[in-house]
């Protein structure tokens, strides 16, 4: 299936017609589009320093504490749809996050709900391996809806005794931003072409394809003289007939 | 699902960006203009037509060993949070340790260099450049004055720097706890049980057929060879790496080795591959760099005594010579925990015993810019990871953890025996796995191993080997009463046969 959506994207490529962002697009630029197209916006937290959960005297009991709570407080801003959460992971091997939400109006008191349950964040906890990864995590790996959170409480276990210490770090929180006009490209991003498309569009009140081809193909043709006859003068506009630059985007509707 | 269908999107526009620029892409270009002409594409299922072309010419097939290759060799990004130097190397300590040990290396070189005050490079006159020329193929008589270079470090050096490596965030008291390390390295990586080896190499198991094995003499060839043989010859005709890369598994017969590596490493040889190995050559010709000496200096100590590779001297100075000076190899970089030098030298320091990982080479591949290229590609993906402190599986570290380990678990007697006499096993197997093996083992042996090693993708065999070799001559071991005889015992590995040391240790050990 990835050789499949591999060769669909190289033919578009090869076209040269669509996606001409791409020749300057770097993994960075994809990434901020991506972010921008799934739009989220950071929100501003307060982050109380973790306390370590203990049986017993803290001074006197010998032995490192396995559970760390550190709390979550959003002052400035109000009850929020929380969308993904972000750390860099120090040594912790397992999470869990309970959250409180406002309640509907009938309950007194906000309670805590777990929305996040023993998330394993390492493996094998006495080893290396995820023990500073950067993770994210999402709305929809939640056990709850995130739709009014106003405090968050983070749970961190690390049964080994091998550590020193353990904690997340770079602590990160989204929340939805406003729906930006690209959305057909996170649909593209989501939901990769199928082939059926192109009829479904032609039923539309569109030009005929043929006619679109032909008029692209000499298009090609000029750009490829222009190409081939390159000088330092500068071209200046190019001023195209009417048909061409609608068959063009028209083009773009077709070939996903 | 979401999260899955965002991965795959990301990858897919991930390696795109990579092959755009390769020239894969152009000559795909070039090709679906030439199909135009042909009467069989037709304009109104323009892009069917195209695909169908190219699935029929083949290039479909090249298309797809591009895009297995990418995804072999480069990590795929993983978070957008994480910074560059978390993809060389997640963990800190250990990015910190590979800085220092850079800065010592070349602190080294440094003070060679102003010792026997000679520039780092320096452009020939024209005799000499003339002169060069044409001792090309022949600059093994060359006897330049090497007695004042010493190599910059041997195998030695580094393990006791990965010795000495430490987490300070674990607990490295005194005191024995549950999980101290009774071997040499103390870094607590994940390493493979033999369960999960016995998984991971499954097709080197007891019911399943091995060249190194099942083509010996005594073994009629129609049990096994024969159709090993052929099934070869398909995968060659198909030119599919990966199916070329599950076959080898089982290890490759000598006439195919050489084309069936090249499937492998996705190297062809095409008119602009010759054209940039002449322009490598050419910068040879022109510059004088201080690694050459260096270069010069390791091919005289090691591979010219050595009785099997000493007539592929010329050879080595050929490739390695233009592969001090190939920039693209500053590319893997990105997933090296190593840096390149900030200074003047760009690329890679050779160490006591580089050239070794070509000499093997030599015997697959005679045409020199096929040769550079298979050596560059099996730097690129393996060798590069042999002498760079990092926590990926297949870096020397967790080799070394491996090592010991299925020691410890396998043969707890011989390991503690060796401990107490003061002969830590990691200490005479160490030299072993830096060269992976070239230079120890019997040259057909090495192949196959090396086999394996590209099958696989991973050097997590070289463990395995040497915790093999080790419990073959265990019984000789046990007598030995300090590290002088134990090396001894060990000297000479060039009667072994890899093979049935492997599947001997893996499936047939009683645990």
């Amino acid at each position: 299936m990835l050789i499949g959506q591999l060769a669909v994207r190289l033919q578009g490529l090869l076209g040269g017609v669509v996606f001409p962002a791409w020749d300057s697009r770097t993994t960075e630029d994809f990434y901020a589009a991506a972010a921008s197209a799934m739009s989220r916006v950071q929100v501003p937290c307060h982050i109380k320093g973790a306390v370590a959960l203990q049986v017993g005297d803290v001074r006197t009991v010998q032995g490192r504490p396995g559970v760390l709570v550190i709390d979550v407080t959003f002052p400035t801003a109000g009850p929020f749809e929380l969308q993904e959460i972000t750390f860099k992971n120090y040594y912790t091997a397992f999470l869990s996050i309970r959250v409180r939400q406002v309640g509907s109006p009938n309950q007194s008191s906000n309670k805590w709900i777990t929305c996040l349950r023993d998330y394993c964040l390492m493996p094998n906890p006495h080893n290396e391996e995820g023990a500073q990864d950067y993770v994210s995590l999402y709305k929809h790996q939640m056990l709850c809806d995130m739709d009014k959170v106003l405090e968050l409480r983070l749970i961190l276990r690390q049964p080994s005794p091998l550590w020193l210490n353990f904690t997340l770090e770079e602590l990160q929180f989204f929340q939805h931003g406003p729906q930006s006009p690209s959305s057909a490209f996170t649909k593209w991003l989501s939901h990769p072409a199928p082939y059926e498309q192109p009829a479904l569009l032609l039923q539309q009140a569109l030009p005929d394809p043929d006619k679109v081809s032909s008029e692209v193909q000499q298009m090609w043709m000029l750009t490829e003289m222009i190409r081939a006859n390159r000088t330092t003068a500068r071209i200046g506009r190019f001023d195209v007939s009417c048909p061409a630059a609608s068959a063009l985007s028209s083009l773009a509707l077709i070939w996903p | 699902m979401l999260q899955e269908e965002e991965d795959l999107s990301l990858t897919i526009a991930h390696i795109v960006q990579k092959l755009k620029g390769s020239r894969l892409y152009s000559q795909l270009e070039r090709q679906a203009w030439v199909s135009l002409q042909k009467p069989e594409i037709k304009l109104e299922s323009l892009k069917e037509d195209i695909k169908e072309f190219f699935k029929i010419s083949g290039w479909e097939k090249k298309l797809q060993n591009a895009v297995y290759s990418e995804l072999t060799v480069f990590p795929l990004p993983r978070h957008p949070a994480a910074p560059p130097e978390h993809l060389k190397e997640p963990l800190v300590y250990m990015r910190k340790a590979q800085g220092s040990w850079e800065k010592r290396i070349l602190k080294s070189l440094n003070s060679m260099c102003t010792e026997l005050s000679i520039p780092l490079a320096r452009k020939r006159p024209v005799v000499e450049q003339k002169e060069l020329l044409n001792k090309w193929n022949e600059m093994g008589t060359d006897e330049p004055d090497l007695s004042l270079f010493r190599p910059v470090y041997a195998p030695k050096d580094f393990l006791e720097v990965l010795i000495n490596l430490r987490n300070p965030n674990y607990e490295n008291g005194d005191h024995l706890n549950l999980k101290t390390h009774l071997g040499l390295i103390q870094v607590p990586l994940k390493v493979k049980y033999i369960s999960e080896l016995k998984e991971f190499f499954i097709e080197l198991s007891l019911n399943t057929g091995q060249l190194g094995i099942d083509d010996a003499t005594q073994v009629p060839p129609e049990l096994f060879e024969n159709e090993h043989v052929r099934l070869g010859q398909k995968v060659l005709a198909e030119q599919d790496s990966a199916a070329a890369q599950q076959y080898i598994r089982q290890g490759s017969p000598t006439a195919l080795r050489a084309e069936l590596w090249a499937l492998i490493l996705n190297v062809s040889n095409q008119p602009e591959d010759l054209l940039y190995y002449e322009q490598l050559k050419s910068n040879v010709i022109q510059h004088d760099l201080l690694v050459d000496s260096l270069i010069y200096k390791d091919v005289k100590l090691t591979a010219s005594n050595d009785d099997y590779y000493f007539v592929f001297e010329d050879y080595l100075y050929q490739v390695l010579l233009c592969f001090s000076r190939d920039t693209s190899v500053l590319g893997h970089f990105a997933y090296n925990s190593a840096s390149p030098p900030k200074s003047y030298i760009r690329g890679v320091i050779p160490f006591h015993g580089f050239s070794m990982y070509v000499a093997p080479l030599c015997f697959l591949y005679h045409e020199p810019s096929k040769l550079y290229q298979i050596f560059r590609e099996m730097y690129v993906r393996f060798f590069f990871r042999l002498h760079s402190i990092s926590s990926h599986p297949s870096g020397i570290v967790s080799l070394c953890l491996l090592f010991e380990t299925l020691l410890q678990t396998h043969l707890p007697q011989l390991f503690y025996h060796l401990r107490e006499i003061g002969a830590q096993p990691l200490r005479i197997s160490f030299k072993w796995m830096v060269r992976a093996f070239s230079g120890y083992l019997a040259t057909d042996q090495l192949l196959l191993l090396w086999d394996r090693i590209l099958g696989y993708n991973s050097l997590e065999i070289l463990a395995v080997l040497a915790a093999a070799v080790f419990a073959f001559r265990a019984v000789n071991l046990m007598e030995v009463t300090s590290l002088a005889a134990a090396e001894a015992v060990l000297a000479d590995l060039s009667t072994l046969k890899v093979m049935p040391l492997l599947q001997i240790f893996l499936f047939a050990t009683i645990t």
